[in-house]
């Protein structure tokens, strides 16, 4: 059975989920980057046509093609490092509300305990895998911030069943990305002991 | 005239073809290591990993949004009839396969950061440039250097006494710092020379070559094979999420090196590494050497 989350997001609808779970994502969603945070966190502009409250966010920079009609049609929309927006989320999620950030890997910290704070959650999206994603959008109906240029403005879309999305960071303070690498890294050790 | 348009039109659809389809051997080599992962995530991300391939070319889309920036690796005869009009289709084509395809616009302008709009701007594209003398055809490679994957790319001069153990301590923690988010399966790509620049250089070259080829030099093979199976002991892949493997394959380039130094290049392609050769002789007639794709598909 696919659990499904549906914007606008409650804490109910998040806290019973664990790093490592899949989810999908039907509602709103804008993409918002590195540009976008900065615009958040230090300009204090929020966009006019999105509300983050309950919302989410996509790191993502997407190819979108522009339609004589003047409408959108997404093309190819995946995942962009989520650990770029580490210095930043914390105060973001604090700030907007916002309850899903979806990206690409892991992010750290400071954001694993605003997500506990605040009740939010971090969800890995498979990288590269941006045809999939793509299909999940049903309308890009708008778009903000196109000053930054295209992969960094803030693209509004309505998606359906959009995943699958890994929880990286749950609402408890587990982290997916964090206990891999401690993994990893007792490899690396190995290696490093037999050389 | 018309020539110049003709070459400007196979350049824009072999840059199309490479955005939408993997070249053939880093897909075999997908499929391969997909069928490694019996369950759990490992499983289900290889999935979506094929999904995604299918669908791109089912949509004629490029198969990841991050199109890189288009770098160019030219080998021309100095008697290619287009010789001397070659860049500006190489630009030309590289506009318009952006507008066109479409690709994301990446490249911004040096330390400006304004977006150009068509991935074009102050040398960009890449372009790097040899002559075969006499020759009257053509060989442009490609490769759609996206953001993720070559974060991890670095270079450093170690001191000849480190040794091979130096040069596996170095790939070993540039793997475990940045291997994650630059979408595992990795190429990886070691190039040893003399200093930061060339061994960069070499290790660049090591991820051109197809996966499945081997160093020319004994010691360098050598090198791969070792690196390949202690990389893939992390199991980084796929995508973080930890399974079998962390690479597509390793390769090494090396070169006779100053005895007092060694210098070593990490270049890392991602599991969509999008690169491609279309051979061009004197006539126009276009080939490609890396995608069984007809062209126009
Ligand atoms: S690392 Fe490769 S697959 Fe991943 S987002 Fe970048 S270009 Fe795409």
């Amino acid at each position: 059975m696919k659990k499904i989350i549906t914007t606008p997001i409650t804490y109910d609808q998040l806290k019973d989920l664990n790093a490592g779970d899949t989810v999908y994502l039907t509602g709103k969603l804008a993409t918002c980057r590195d540009a976008g945070h900065r615009r958040v966190i230090k300009e204090n502009i929020m966009p006019e046509n999105f509300d983050f409250n309950g919302g989410a966010i996509f790191h993502a920079g997407p190819i979108v093609r522009t339609n004589p009609d003047g409408t959108f049609t997404m093309i190819s929309i995946g995942p962009t490092t989520s650990r770029r927006m580490e210095p930043a989320e914390a105060e973001f999620i604090e700030k907007t509300g916002v309850k899903m950030i979806i990206g690409k890997g892991g992010m750290l910290g400071k954001t694993t305990e605003a997500c506990k704070k605040f009740g939010a959650v971090h969800c890995a999206f498979p990288g590269g895998c941006a045809i999939i994603a793509a299909d999940r959008v049903k309308d890009t109906y708008g778009v903000e911030w196109m000053d930054f240029g295209m992969p960094e403005a803030l693209w509004e879309m309505d998606v359906e069943e959009f995943g699958p999305l890994i929880v990286s960071i749950d609402t408890k303070g587990n982290n997916l990305f964090e206990n891999n690498k401690v993994a990893f890294s007792e490899k690396v050790t190995e290696l490093k002991d037999k050389l | 005239m018309e020539n110049k348009q003709q070459l400007t039109n196979i350049l824009a659809e072999f840059i199309k073809t490479v955005s939408i389809h993997l070249p053939d051997d880093v897909e075999k080599r997908i499929r391969e290591l997909a069928s490694c992962e019996k369950e759990g995530l490992g499983k289900d991300m290889y999935g979506c990993i094929l999904d995604n391939l299918a669908l791109a070319k089912k949509y004629n889309r490029p198969l990841c949004q991050d199109t890189g920036v288009l770098q160019f690796f030219v080998k021309v005869g100095t008697k290619f009839p287009l010789i001397d009009c070659l860049e500006e289709c190489i630009v030309e084509a590289s506009s318009y396969a952006t507008l066109n395809t479409p690709l994301r616009p990446n490249v911004v302008e040096p330390l400006g950061e304004h977006n150009t709009g068509n991935n074009v701007g102050y040398k960009a594209p890449y372009i790097e440039w040899e002559l075969e003398p006499g020759g009257d055809g053509l060989s442009v490679m490609l490769y759609m250097a996206g953001g993720g994957c070559s974060l991890p790319g670095r270079s450093k001069v170690l001191m000849p006494l480190e040794g091979v153990e130096g040069v596996k301590k170095y790939v070993y923690e540039t793997i475990l710092d940045w291997g994650v988010n630059a979408c595992p399966p990795l190429l990886v790509g070691i190039g040893l020379g003399t200093c930061a620049a060339t061994s960069a250089m070499l290790s660049k070259k090591a991820i051109l070559r197809p996966i499945g080829t081997h160093c020319d030099n004994e010691k360098g093979a050598k090198l791969e094979k070792e690196l390949q199976e202690e990389l893939d002991s992390i199991g980084i892949a796929p995508l973080g999420f930890g399974g079998k493997h962390s690479v597509l394959a390793v390769h090494v380039e090396c070169a006779g090196h100053h005895p007092a130094t060694l210098g070593v290049g990490i270049t890392t392609g991602c599991w969509a590494t999008r690169r491609g050769e279309v051979v061009i002789d004197k006539d126009l007639n276009a080939r490609y050497t890396m995608h069984t794709v007809k062209e126009g598909v």
